[in-house]
């Protein structure tokens, strides 16, 4: 059985591994990412929004509907451990005579 | 032996007064930093999402060191309970506001209109507003977790 | 990028990957994670995302493990299998 994982997650490991040849190089500034959307992003950014920290300017206005949606599952994160785990004083068992 | 077995036994697991006074010390600091890390998160790197864990932590830190009870002391439940909520609120108000004022949803420069700062300057408050409400939602999110998960939902002595 | 740090960290993460889901103390295992993430942490702040740098040095080798170490508290200490 152990066998059997290691050879799935070798055999998983180097799909993945193989599917990353076709990436483009750390910091290539021909790949598709930085021909089309970060030019205008460093060129616009600052003029547009006057934040000079780019990530802050992306996260927070051009991107906003994902900031949104993060701090949303982290509430309902937040939401589902306290209604699983909180427990009053009133249902604990000692309590229930 | 004995004795001394027994009185370690009385003592709570992890007290000691080396870590409770350097805790005491540090919480105020911390509390700084992540004030700082969400306020300057528009010159250098962080934003409301780091500074309210770093906010977190420092309630978590005074609910390691001392006991549960003590952090509850310092921020009871409900009040959490309502950062947390108002945290939420303000992100989503934010950018219901701006649909209201007759622009795109989180489109800040509609926001002109109430009050006249021009739209690239309110784009740039908007962001502002919206990393503080991430602050304390995230916050209030991971004080909550750690003191259900630390005392298994009985809001007693903890850990 | 200096490719010698790169290959150290990357070595480095990768033992810690290893020794985190071989070992049978689960307390050991969390002490082991926070080593990894705070070892992807400089990687990240090596190849020039400080942002996601420090989102991972906050959540993943700060709050993370005391989460987990409060929830191996309440549980078992030792590994099944």
């Amino acid at each position: 059985m152990k066998a059997l994982a290691l050879l799935a997650t070798l055999i998983t490991g180097s799909i993945l591994l193989y599917g990353t040849m076709d990436f483009p190089a750390w910091g290539d500034p021909q790949d598709p990412a930085a021909v089309y959307l970060s030019p205008y992003y460093i060129e616009n950014a600052v003029r547009e929004t006057h934040v000079p920290n780019l990530v802050t300017a992306i996260l927070g206005d051009y991107r906003g509907y994902d900031t949104m949606f993060e701090t949303v599952v982290i509430y309902c994160a937040g939401m589902v451990v306290v209604s699983v785990l909180r427990r009053s004083k009133n249902d604990r068992p000692e309590n229930k005579t | 032996m004995k004795l001394l077995r027994e009185r370690t036994e009385k003592q709570r697991l992890g007290e000691s007064l080396i870590i409770q006074t350097s805790v005491r010390l540090m919480v105020p600091f911390v509390q700084l930093f992540g004030l700082y890390v969400i306020v300057h998160g528009h010159y250098s790197p962080g934003g409301g999402f780091q500074g309210g864990v770093i906010l977190g932590s420092s309630f978590v830190m005074l609910a390691l060191a001392f006991d549960q009870k003590s952090s509850l002391r310092l921020m009871s439940e409900r009040a959490n309970a309502i950062l947390g909520n108002t945290g939420a609120i303000i992100f989503v108000g934010v950018g219901a506001l701006c649909a209201i004022c007759g622009g795109l949803f989180l489109d800040y420069s509609a926001l002109d209109v109430l009050i006249p700062l021009g739209p690239v300057e309110w784009r740039s408050f908007g962001i502002f507003l919206v990393e503080v409400g991430v602050g304390l939602a995230v916050m209030s999110i991971m004080v909550s977790l750690f003191w259900d998960l630390g005392s298994a939902g009985k809001m007693d002595e903890g850990l | 990028m200096i490719w010698t740090l790169d290959l150290l960290i990357l070595l480095l993460v990768v033992i810690c990957a290893i020794a985190a889901i071989s070992v049978k103390d689960l307390l050991s295992a969390t002490i082991i994670f926070g080593v990894y993430s705070f070892l992807m942490c400089l990687l990240w702040a090596e190849m020039g995302a400080v942002d996601v740098a420090f989102t991972e040095a906050t959540v993943g080798a700060g709050v993370s493990t005391v989460l987990f170490i409060a929830a191996i508290l309440h549980t078992s200490r030792r590994s099944k299998d």
